[in-house]
């Protein structure tokens, strides 16, 4: 537990905020009257796949990149295909493979909302930020919920079927290569899917019923939790219909006014820049016209539902009319209502599974196509936590890859989350003496509900590893604790 | 039964054999399996891997290259020997940069099928993380010497199916590699995608270009059953 040192000041450490297959930590400077002075989010991990992918072949990269993650690794197969896609000059594929992908990709989705509002939300969100550590759980939940815990399990179960279906495994399938897909779905593969695919979107309404109402119960309060304006920047589709698969960048400020729109991948750098910061190991992208103190922007689920301008599936569309009547059709802001548009999208995602799986290009069997190769690439896609962009340069004697920069969500996220921990440590840590594990828990929560890939890898049983120390201001360790 | 039939016991089972040929190819027309690496069935045999290590008569020799003799007792799915493959199978894992969740002959590959075959879940010597050159400079074809094995069916393809002698080995010991007849890169030499020794590597050293994942989990050649079987099943049928 931390104490008060003689002169006042603290710096309270949260090491690790545990990442996807890594790590980050959290230090709030407070000073001597617990007054928040600096608060920021590091992440301590070092992934290196832009660097040790140089020198391979291009057309690995969409089987090399999706290593980066186990939660989301879909994201990057599709999105590092994509970018081969345009290397191979097939700048418009087969029906067939561009199904098969979205596909592949909605139940990505699917899987990974679930997976983030059942297992890792739901224990803060149905018994309470603060509540017993013993009971904030997913256990908690099975005990109390058996029914919600049980459809969590065969929701994920369903997503990842899909994956294996069009992929060929439930993690780390090799289904896009440069130019299509190896496989289409065969009758057989289809009508498994199909038969449960209803009742999965009926279980993705009532998972949202379910988080609406705990949102509708304490509307204010979770509206106001870890609040801030920001820019919010997503894919649409041409029309600026939502599109999680393709289609071109937008960004809007937070009061909805356009930023840009009609924004092609091969673009991004004259609309994207990423700063470095000597304090993380995650660079901070920023819009390149507003600068970097006020070009960041958010990214994920409720920034697409304030991007696009509706819905193409019936549901979802009416469910977004609702969260963005809210604040009466302009961008909502807060951190929270990332929950709300998430779901919003598992509901969207189960409706674009059941369209596809209706399709009969689905069976077809012209997979791949190509066209003049060129020696660079860049594509996006809307992953389950945000815009994930994904550039290749080559050297054309040798098909090798010489370059590769990837911004993933999370990266995007950097700033936002920064943001989030300050505004949480300015509402709940400011004046407190004491600092308890609900209260640390809080900051956990504003970091979580951007879903960053940190709360997959050690949420077990609902608490992150953390570690807090106070230091005193000559830098000298006064107290410290850790749990996990 | 011909005059100049022969019969040896393998693990037991009498099988017949022609005289010249190898015991390996006694075993594999009475379907039973040898595990091998250097081995191919369109090259003569190399006896560089041992994986083929057989006890004859109680001494180790490998049954690519050992002559089927009347009345050999031959040793080979037994204990003792199946861990001695392991161990040369995973000292060939460690010795190069085999990372099979990125390498597209995953699925195909005779070393990892090899591998799952002899219950080699993980490795336990130390990877030695040598540095291996690649060598991409072929329109076609490209050398990932990483994921090379010393097998030297390329070698032995380019020389006397393609006529080629593209291949060669160089160096020794730990620093043993296969290079190529250029004063460079592959790019300088005769090789075409359409030989031999393009389609011959057991592993993913040796890839015609372009073809990355077509194949989709479930259609590769050890998806579905282990390596070897082919020659179970045929006798069997």
């Amino acid at each position: 537990m931390a104490t008060v040192p003689a002169n006042g000041k603290r710096k309270i450490v949260i090491n690790p905020v545990t990442r996807v297959e890594g790590h980050g930590k959290v230090t709030i400077h407070m000073d001597e009257n617990n007054h928040v002075d600096q608060a920021r989010f590091h992440i301590i991990e070092f992934r290196g796949f832009e660097r040790f992918i140089q020198g391979r072949m291009y057309w690995e990269a969409p089987v090399v990149v999706q290593r980066l993650c186990g939660i989301c690794p879909v994201s990057h197969h599709l999105c590092g295909a994509k970018a081969t896609d345009v290397i191979v000059g097939a700048d418009k594929l087969t029906p067939t493979a561009e199904k098969m992908r979205r596909l592949m990709h909605y139940g990505q989705t699917y899987q990974s909302h679930a997976l983030h509002f059942y297992h890792l939300a739901s224990p803060d969100l149905l018994f309470g930020f603060g509540a017993p550590v013993e009971k904030r759980n997913v256990i908690g939940v099975i005990g109390e919920y058996p029914e919600v815990a049980t459809k969590a399990v065969l929701m994920r179960k369903f997503g990842q079927e899909i994956i294996k279906a069009t992929s060929g495994k439930k993690v780390h399938g090799t289904g896009a290569i440069p130019g299509g897909i190896n496989k289409n779905l065969s009758i057989e593969e289809r009508d498994v899917l199909r038969k449960d695919a209803g009742k999965m979107l009926e279980w993705a309404v009532e998972g949202l019923e379910l988080c609406k109402s705990v949102v509708k119960g304490n509307l204010d309060f979770l509206l106001a939790f870890g609040s801030f304006d920001s820019n919010h920047v997503s894919i649409v589709r041409e029309d600026g219909c939502m599109d999680l698969y393709d289609g071109v960048l937008r960004a809007k400020d937070f009061e909805g006014n356009i930023i840009f729109d009609q924004v092609k991948p091969a673009d991004y750098l004259d609309y994207i820049v990423e700063e470095v910061r000597p304090w993380s190991y995650m660079k901070f992208p920023h819009i390149k016209s507003l600068g970097k103190e006020k070009g960041w922007y958010r990214v994920g689920p409720m920034p697409r539902v304030n991007c696009c301008d509706f819905i193409d599936t019936p549901v979802a569309e009416k469910e977004r009319a609702e969260l963005m009547s809210v604040t009466g059709g302009k961008p909502i802001n807060s951190t929270m209502a990332y929950h709300w548009a998430r779901m919003i999208e598992l509901v969207h995602s189960a409706e674009k599974i059941i369209e596809l799986l209706d399709d009969p290009d689905l069976q077809g069997t012209d997979l791949v196509t190509s066209g003049e190769k060129r020696t660079r690439g860049v594509a996006w896609i809307e992953a389950p936590r945000g815009t994930l962009i994904h550039h290749y340069e080559l050297n054309p004697e040798t098909d090798q890859i010489v370059l590769a920069n990837l911004i993933v969500s999370t990266t995007h996220n950097n700033e936002p989350m920064n943001r989030a921990v300050r505004v949480v440590a300015e509402q709940h840590l400011e004046g407190q003496a004491e600092i308890t594990e609900g209260l640390l828990n809080h900051i956990e929560v504003g970091i979580r509900a951007y879903d960053p890939c940190l709360s997959c890898a050690t949420h077990a049983l609902g608490q992150m590893r953390l570690q807090v120390q106070l230091v005193g201001a000559d830098g000298t360790i006064l107290d410290e604790q850790f749990r996990g | 039964m011909s005059e100049d039939t022969i019969t040896i016991l393998i693990d037991g089972k009498a099988i017949q054999a022609e005289p010249g040929q190898t015991i390996m190819q006694a075993a594999d027309a009475a379907g039973l399996y040898i595990p091998r690496l250097c081995g191919h069935k369109d090259l003569p045999p190399g006896g560089h891997c041992r994986v083929c290590t057989v006890k004859v008569n109680g001494r180790p020799a490998s049954a690519c290259t050992f002559p089927a003799v009347e009345g050999q007792v031959i040793e080979s799915d037994t204990d003792e020997i199946n861990t001695l493959r392991r161990t040369v199978i995973e000292m060939l894992f460690v010795e190069g940069n085999h990372t099979c969740p990125a390498c597209e002959a995953s699925g195909n590959c005779e070393l990892q099928a090899l591998g799952y075959r002899l219950g080699l879940v993980a490795t336990e010597l130390p990877y030695l993380n040598v540095p291996r050159e690649m060598d991409a400079s072929h329109k076609d074809v490209y050398i990932d010497r990483g994921r090379c094995v010393l097998c030297g069916r390329c070698v032995r393809a380019s020389k006397l199916v393609d006529g080629k002698t593209v291949f060669g080995f160089a160096g020794r010991g730990i620093g043993k590699r296969v290079a190529v007849d250029a004063e460079h890169a592959l790019s300088e030499t005769a090789m075409s995608a359409t030989d031999k020794a393009a389609s011959i590597c057991p592993t993913g050293c040796l890839v015609v270009k372009g073809k990355g994942w077509a194949t989709p989990v479930g259609k590769r050649d050890y998806d579905t059953m282990p390596i070897g079987s082919d020659i179970e099943q045929q006798a069997a049928g």
